[in-house]
């Protein structure tokens, strides 16, 4: 198969900040490859140096075959960039924005309009083509923001936390329009720092933390990294909380303790038999639970067992990028 | 989601010309977007002229008709050195929105955002300068320095226009807020446009002033648009120092600015 990514010891300073501390990566054509990690962890930085927008400080990185700092022009005919925030004009309707970007691109007045409307048509915005983009939802504005980046047919289609700040109902009608993409021979860099998004889309992922490659794999891969199964509890008397994490701490495979949310109580086991043992311990204790389940652990326990810390959302969504420049 | 095609790669030609047309009818657009920035390039002049000559008028020149004869070239030279803001407030919102990202990330022309929203702002500074002179000539205002005259003044002026948009769009792409944009851009033009020959004879201002007024590059802009539009003033020595000076704020100002967007990640 052909590699159509390829980034090889990426590192980006900015001042004392040292954004990307040597990622290495390989995302193969036709497929989804996420970038996962909790903000700051450098995924917008690499997504900038992959799309042309940075130089990077060392290594080199190639995008179906062009190099991203000598042949930046070959690279951007072949992305299409949808950025953390919705990157469309709001003061012109969705069709003059798509317009736009076709006459940009060299197509002809005709030719960019035609694209337009299919585009407003495919992404359900027809009924909103005439209306300023400062009108549109926030779903509307980043279907729009997808179609932009699509007006050129990219290759490539790099979409940084696609879905941040969006309601349940846009995300899954995002994923599903990325996936239709992907069956279309598209490739996809994907960066999130929602795992279950990476976990849904992503054919591999490469997970950073402070500008490195922490894991890398198929999301089975990296849900095998934890060992075994996790078994919660939700006791309906949150007085019982403590109890409930003691007799669930028993059952812990290794020296890890369970962890207590304040509802739930959360443990990963060695063996299956602790669910019927814990079923008998939280009866004798006169404990009634109102969820008792054995799963796979989530990619965010993963991530947890991983890095030592959970992704955790901070307050400003640009991290990455506040070394940026000054006032 | 239907079938979108994405096999085929897009084809045709762009150049940098075609790129700032379309970059500079995108900044056109806004206008309809939002009517009041029509309001600002339209009713806001003619109120300052008509506050000015009137409200002023009198108390500076012995009549409101001769104070227009006087003021309506400063008036008009000071409004177009305003004008720009909305290239440095432009550009810095599209860096903060994130669509000069998109704009960079497609390949194109990399002069052409900047280029192209200079060309806005050059149809904004002559709609302003028709709407202006003819509500002046509505008010009584008479040309004196003939047809030729008249327009070299226009040309000039123009050119003042496009020039200031440089070091608008260098505090519009560096600023990290419009708060500062406006900041900046009020700290350095407000002094400049009235500490200048605009609305009041050099003579009358005290002698340490007079210094920074001589030096201030609006005087000399004025001055040659004045003279040019009235007829009668000497005209070669400020027009050749406007000329200089607009060559030396294009000169610094213009690799500044597109360095600066260069280097803005």
């Amino acid at each position: 198969m052909t590699s159509a990514i390829e980034a090889e010891g990426l590192v980006k300073d900015f001042g004392k900040v040292c954004a990307l501390d040597g990622i290495d990566m390989v995302a193969r054509e036709g497929s989804v490859f996420g970038l996962l990690g909790p903000n700051g962890a450098g995924k917008t930085t690499a997504i900038r140096v992959l799309s042309t927008l940075l130089q990077p400080t060392a290594g080199r990185a190639t995008v179906g075959g062009y190099d991203v700092v000598r042949q930046p022009r070959e690279v951007r005919r072949l992305i299409g960039l949808t950025g953390q925030y919705a990157a469309v004009d709001e003061l012109l309707s969705g069709q003059e924005n798509l317009y736009m970007i076709g006459r940009l691109l060299g197509l002809s007045t005709r030719n960019a309009r035609a694209r337009g409307k299919e585009l407003l048509d495919a992404f359900d915005l027809s009924d909103a083509a005439g209306k300023y983009v400062k009108q549109y939802s926030g779903g509307m504005r980043r279907r729009l923001d997808l179609a932009a980046s699509l007006v050129g047919r990219p290759q490539f289609l790099y979409l940084d936390e696609p879905t941040t700040g969006l309601d349940p109902r846009s995300r899954l009608e995002l994923w599903g329009m990325i996936r239709t993409l992907v069956a279309q021979g598209t490739t996809v860099l994907l960066t999130t720092q929602y795992l279950e998004e990476a976990d849904r889309l992503a054919d591999e992922i490469v997970v950073i933390d402070k500008g490195r490659v922490i894991a890398a794999g198929t999301p089975a891969q990296l849900k095998m990294r934890i060992a075994g199964q996790v078994l919660e509890a939700r006791p309906v008397d949150p007085a019982d909380l403590a109890a409930v994490e003691k007799i669930l701490s028993s059952f812990a495979a290794g020296d890890e303790a369970a962890y207590n949310d304040g509802q739930l109580v959360t443990v990963s086991i060695a063996e299956r038999s602790a669910l019927g043992q814990a079923v008998r311990r939280l009866d004798e204790e006169g404990i009634v639970v109102e969820d008792l389940s054995l799963r796979r652990p989530s990619l965010d326990e993963v991530f947890l067992a991983i890095t030592g810390h959970l992704a955790e959302d901070e307050p400003d969504p640009r991290d990455d990028d506040h070394e940026r420049s000054s006032t | 989601m239907s079938a979108v095609s994405v096999a085929l790669p897009a084809t045709g030609r762009t150049s940098a010309l075609r790129n700032t047309l379309t970059i500079a009818r995108r900044n056109l657009l806004h206008i309809k977007a939002t009517p009041e920035q029509l309001v600002e390039m339209t009713i806001q002049p003619l109120m300052f002229l008509t506050l000015f000559v009137y409200v002023f008028g009198g108390a500076i020149a012995s009549s409101s008709r001769e104070y227009l004869q006087f003021a309506l070239p400063g008036i008009l030279v000071q409004g177009l050195a305003f004008l720009p803001f909305t290239t440095a407030i432009a550009l810095n919102v599209d860096f903060q929105r994130g669509v000069i990202d998109r704009f960079r990330s497609l390949p194109i022309s990399r002069s052409a955002v900047i280029a192209g929203r200079i060309l806005a702002d050059g149809a904004r500074i002559v709609w302003s300068i028709v709407i202006i002179t003819a509500f002046a000539t509505l008010l009584g205002f008479r040309f004196g320095g003939g047809f030729a005259g008249a327009v070299a003044a226009f040309v000039l002026a123009a050119a003042f226009g496009i020039t200031m948009c440089w070091p608008m769009a260098f505090i519009g792409i560096t600023a990290r807020t419009t708060e500062s944009v406006n900041t900046w851009g009020f700290m350095i033009i407000l002094p400049l446009s009235f500490a200048s020959t605009a609305f009041v004879p050099l003579e009358t201002l005290p002698g340490w002033l007079q210094g920074f007024v001589k030096a201030n590059p609006l005087t000399s802009v004025i001055d040659a648009v004045r003279g040019l539009m009235l007829g009668g003033l000497p005209v070669a020595r400020p027009v050749i120092q406007a000329v200089l000076w607009m060559a030396a704020l294009t000169a610094v100002f213009a690799p500044l600015a597109i360095l600066r967007y260069r280097r803005r990640v």
